[in-house]
């Protein structure tokens, strides 16, 4: 059935070009022989196919094409009196002599176009004239396209400024008059099309219509090109009935078309000018328009206006254009009840990147943006929406974009009562574009208070937000987020101690509710950066007395111990215990001794109660050892206290190889390569000495349980630490000793249990290697070594 | 058209009128549908000119004396050949005698009184063996015509004519306002009718034809809705309106509004109008 109407149509337009030609003929014929009376009834019979209903209007459009180029040439014949020997008047009588009403208007605008130009009579007249007579086609489409023609006809004969069709009467408000009068009566015509044909085809017609919509929309841009429209006439004339009609005809698709069009054909400086009349039709338009995309297309060619030359700023503040378009908007979402949330943010979105964009120095009307969004969230809960969302987010979004300075969206008051409103994940996402801006623009926030703002606006990284079920986390992502969030700590910054010791209490304040998930992320950070200050006041101590709240090294690893303290309570031992170590490093720098004692004491307690892999314990006394022999700060006492719990632990440790290594790093303990450094080579010796036996005693096990010896590394390794503090000149280290291991190794390699493997054995040529080389390269060193035979 | 039929045509015999290079020729329809143009005369006019008889050559032409006679005709066509001379003016030319050459006869009716107008209809022809036509004044009284009618909750609507006499070149000009629209209207039209009424009394007679369909409107109106009439009636083979002739025969002139809807339902409205003769100015 469908298909055989759309054949049918086919057809149909076939038959009407078909009806076209034949007569095109004949009037070209008569039009050749000068017979005008033939011509006018050919022409006739030839528009008379435009009659038809059974077209659609694409089709109707191409059999439209085809009797306008015949027109064309009817009007050529018309001009020329000499050939036909009638008047223009008459002929404008003559042509209304046609019995049907169709063609014969077609052929009065035809002559009415030559009788303007033959000036014969005030085209005004004429023009009123076409445009009255044409109300007698009321079938929309036969309508609309007979008024095409007369607009297109009539185009170049308007009576406009500076035209020649001007003066004697003639003025430009009877072009004006005219446009707006052919306008108003298609727009009512191209309306009326919905209530034609069956509901069925509802869709479809709606379709048809939208395909005739710029022949409604033509007269808009004709007027648009008439000269004499100034922006008095406008405001006075233009605006107003172009509105009437557009607010009056009261439907969707000819008011969102015709809004549309009008921003698009005027000029920017007339919108400002005229904003008010523009935007007060707004909300009279009908609920289901698309208001949104019209006032966002007219804001973003008003920022583009704004942005093309800088003297236009002046006129957006005297027409106090943010104000009005801020308050059209507010009109438009209470007049439209039914406006989903996206559409009310949707506009925001537009009114801010305006601002954003003619006012960037205004942040109060940022944020009165911002306000008047919160106040439409107000009373939902959570956005779930996701469309609503994603609005939200570019709202957002965009001041941080414009200033990439998080800094000036951190005076914004209702930039976080907006967040506010996100759904926890959509916050998180939010706040992650905060961090990366932050990130990407190198930005300092460097006052707690500032920071205190942030920190409230990211805390949906902070902390966990109600309602969201861990699980349901991507471990990943949570990792992307809080390393964002680590990155960030380190970007608070200031100059001055204190507010930076303000800067890291507030941080701190923050980040302890983050949970035990998010702490090992964020204390590092937050640690180090304490750190950091601390090392800035170490070089300047002194300076700080007499200031009431003074940043001092030792208030700042108060502060430390009691944050890295929270570590351990949470099942994060071996990062507590490197930060402790950390801390009394810089604590040793600092010369503080109590407080480097208290964090190893702090260390150790970790080591002790908390580090149970063994695994972890390598690491955790390795790292002991080494802080450990870099402290210079600590009394004998101390400093013995704490060595002696260092070898001890180190003896301790489960795997003999382990308990090798860490009792021969512990020899370094006792041997400061400084000038005023221990230098205690009894114990070092012990260190080694002991850590030899443990070797063996390593072997031996290997032997007992896998019936071979381990390789001889732990040997080859000690030798080295033999030979180091031997070149260190420690006096217990003698030659001999060393001859004896080489020796001892030797043995171990040749026996039978033993496994060979390469490493050890390249490990211990080339450490053979070495002592080789020393004792050849001669002078001190090589003296020393002489007496070593390899 | 011929003069009179009183003479054989053993000779030619032609007239001319006076002011024949000057005076106003019309058309006229012959019944075989030919047009010929024939020379216009007004009531009170002198009607003067010559008459030749001019025998066919060599021979004489006997006749029992020359007279020219002006006859104001009607005829009806149901009763063909049966002339009704309202008018019958005779002037003596010649005595009875013969003629041999080319003879020539002034003749003259002065002021002559011909009160109706030539009229060809359906049925009846109304015709001067001369062409009459009478010119009017226009009308002192001449008042606009307009009316509302309409269907209950159907069709509301108010035409109006700017005048209700016409002269035959007139334009009617005038508009139709749409107060109620409930139906689907396909298309609106302005018909001009004629209805001739022949005969009197029992025997009256009435033809009513259409002479101008003229299409006002295409498509379907919405309320409010305003749409422009104007309508020349140049075109047209219009005659004035007659009224009463003689007691027999009257012709009367009707606009007929008509609105066709979807369903090729015509809903109508037929008004009265008087046509009449202006001067030409020309």
């Amino acid at each position: 059935m469908i298909s055989d109407g759309i054949e049918d149509e086919e057809k149909w337009l076939a038959e009407g070009i078909a009806g076209i030609q034949h007569n095109a003929f004949y009037m070209h014929r008569a039009l050749d022989s000068n017979n005008l009376r033939e011509a006018l009834k050919y022409s006739s019979q030839l528009l008379s196919e435009l009659r038809t209903s059974r077209l659609s209007p694409h089709k109707y459009y191409d059999l439209y094409m085809r009797a306008f180029d015949e027109l064309r040439r009817l009007e050529m014949f018309f001009k020329d009196e000499d050939k036909h020997g009638c008047s223009v008047v008459d002929l404008y009588e003559l042509v209304q002599h046609a019995g049907n009403i169709l063609p014969r208007l077609y052929l009065l605008c035809t002559v009415g176009s030559v009788y303007i130009k033959s000036k014969e009579a005030p085209a005004k007249d004429v023009l009123k004239d076409l445009v009255e007579m044409c109300r007698g086609v009321q079938h929309p489409l036969r309508g609309l396209f007979l008024r095409s023609y007369l607009a297109q006809v009539s185009r170049d004969k308007l009576p406009d400024i500076g035209s020649e069709y001007e003066g004697d009467g003639d003025t430009v408000n009877d072009a004006v008059e005219f446009v707006l009068q052919n306008f108003a009566e298609m727009n009512k015509l191209w309306v009326r099309m919905q209530h034609q044909g069956p509901i069925m085809v509802k869709d479809k017609l709606e379709k048809e219509r939208n395909e005739l919509r710029d022949l409604v929309g033509k007269n808009l841009h004709v007027l648009s090109q008439i000269e004499g429209v100034d922006l008095e006439m406008y405001k006075d004339t233009v605006l107003p009935r172009v509105l009437e009609q557009v607010v009056n005809c009261k439907d969707e698709l000819a008011q969102y078309y015709l809004m549309d069009c009008i921003i698009q054909v005027f000029p920017d400086e007339y919108h400002l000018q005229t904003l008010e009349i523009l935007l007060g039709a707004c909300p009279q338009l009908q609920p289901t328009v698309d208001v949104k995309t019209v006032l966002s297309q007219l804001m973003e060619r008003l920022s583009n206006y704004a942005a093309s030359s800088p003297e236009v700023l002046p006129e957006f503040l005297q027409v106090e254009a943010f104000t009005k378009l801020s308050s059209a908007i507010g009109k438009v979402i209470a007049a439209q009840v039914d406006m989903p949330i996206v559409g009310a943010i949707t506009l925001y979105v537009s009114l801010l990147t305006f601002t954003l964009r003619v006012h960037p120095d205004r942040l109060d009307y940022v944020d009165q943006v911002l306000g008047a969004c919160v106040k439409k969230l107000s009373g939902k809960a959570k956005l779930e929406d996701s469309k609503a969302t994603k609005q939200v987010v570019a709202l957002l979004s965009a001041p941080l974009e414009k200033y990439s300075d998080i800094v000036t969206a951190l005076t914004l008051s209702n930039y976080p009562r907006v967040m506010d409103h996100l759904d926890n994940g959509t916050n998180k996402v939010m706040a992650m574009v905060i961090i990366q801006s932050i990130m990407k623009n190198n930005t300092r926030v460097s006052t707690a208070e500032k920071v205190e703002v942030l920190f409230e606006l990211i805390k949906g990284l902070i902390k966990d937000l109600d309602g969201t079920p861990m699980d349901e986390l991507d471990e990943e992502d949570f990792k992307e987020e809080q390393n964002s969030v680590a990155r960030l700590i380190h970007m608070l910054y200031n100059d001055d101690p204190e507010e930076m010791l303000k800067i890291i209490c507030t941080v701190r304040k923050h980040i302890m509710t983050g949970g035990s998930t998010r702490l090992p992320f964020t204390i590092p950070p937050l640690v180090f950066s304490a750190l950091k200050l601390v090392r800035r006041l170490q070089g300047q101590d002194g300076d700080v007395a007499g200031e009431e709240d003074p940043a001092t090294p030792k208030k700042i690893f108060q502060l430390l111990n009691q944050t890295i303290e929270s570590l351990s309570s949470i099942p994060f031992p071996e990062l507590a215990l490197r930060l402790y170590l950390q801390c009394a490093e810089a604590a040793n720098d600092c010369d503080i001794e109590p407080v480097a004692y208290e964090f190893f004491t702090q260390a150790f307690v970790l080591y002790e109660e908390e580090v149970a892999d063994s695994k972890a314990q390598v690491t955790a006394i390795h790292l002991i050892i080494g802080t450990l022999q870099k402290m210079n700060v600590f009394g004998v006492e101390n400093r013995d206290t704490l060595t002696h719990k260092a070898t001890g632990y180190s003896a301790k440790l489960l795997k003999k190889p382990d308990q090798c290594r860490a009792v021969y790093a512990c020899s370094h303990l006792f041997w400061v390569d400084d000038q005023d450094g221990i230098k205690d080579g009894e114990r070092v010796l012990l260190c080694l000495k002991r850590s030899l036996r443990i070797a063996n005693a390593a072997q031996q096990m290997a032997n007992v349980t896998r019936g071979s010896s381990g390789p001889v590394t732990l040997f080859v390794e000690i030798l080295n630490k033999y030979l180091y503090f031997f070149e260190k000149g420690n006096p217990q280290i003698t030659s001999a000793a060393i001859q004896g291991l080489i020796e001892l190794i030797r043995t171990e390699m040749q026996n039978d249990t033993s496994t060979t493997d390469p490493a050890s054995d390249a490990f211990f040529a080339s450490t053979l290697r070495y002592i080789e080389f020393q004792k050849q390269k001669g002078g001190a060193m090589g003296e020393k070594y002489d007496p070593i035979k390899v | 058209n011929y003069i009179i039929g009183a003479f054989k045509p053993a000779c030619n015999i032609s007239i001319t009128f006076s002011d024949g290079k000057t005076r106003k020729q019309v058309p006229l329809k012959k019944e075989n549908g030919k047009t010929v143009m024939v020379p216009l005369f007004q009531s009170q006019e002198n009607i003067a000119g010559k008459i030749s008889v001019e025998p066919v050559q060599g021979k004489k032409v006997e006749h029992n004396g020359i007279k020219i006679e002006l006859l104001g005709q009607i005829e009806m066509y149901f009763d063909r050949g049966n002339f009704y001379d309202f008018t019958s003016l005779v002037r003596e030319l010649d005595v009875p005698g013969e003629i041999y050459e080319r003879k020539t006869y002034p003749f003259e009716f002065s002021t002559v009184e011909m009160p109706y107008e030539t009229y060809n209809g359906v049925n009846v022809r109304l015709r001067y063996v001369l062409k009459v036509r009478n010119y009017t004044p226009p009308p002192s009284i001449n008042t606009s015509i307009k009316m509302e009618v309409g269907i209950e909750d159907c069709l509301h609507i108010e035409f109006e004519y700017n005048k209700s006499k016409y002269h035959l070149k007139d334009v009617i000009i005038g508009k139709i306002y749409f107060l109620l629209v409930r139906i689907k209207i396909k298309n609106m039209d302005l018909e001009i009718r004629r209805r001739e009424s022949t005969g009197s009394g029992a025997n009256t007679h009435v033809e009513t034809e259409t002479l101008a369909k003229f299409e006002l409107m295409d498509g379907a109106p919405v309320r409010g809705e305003s749409i422009p009439i104007r309508l020349f009636l140049s075109p047209y083979e219009l005659t004035p309106t007659h009224r009463n002739i003689n007691n027999k025969f009257s012709v009367k002139y009707y606009l007929n509004l008509v609105l066709v809807d979807e369903e090729d339902r015509r809903y109508f409205k037929q008004q009265e109008v008087t046509i009449y003769r202006l001067a030409d100015t020309s």
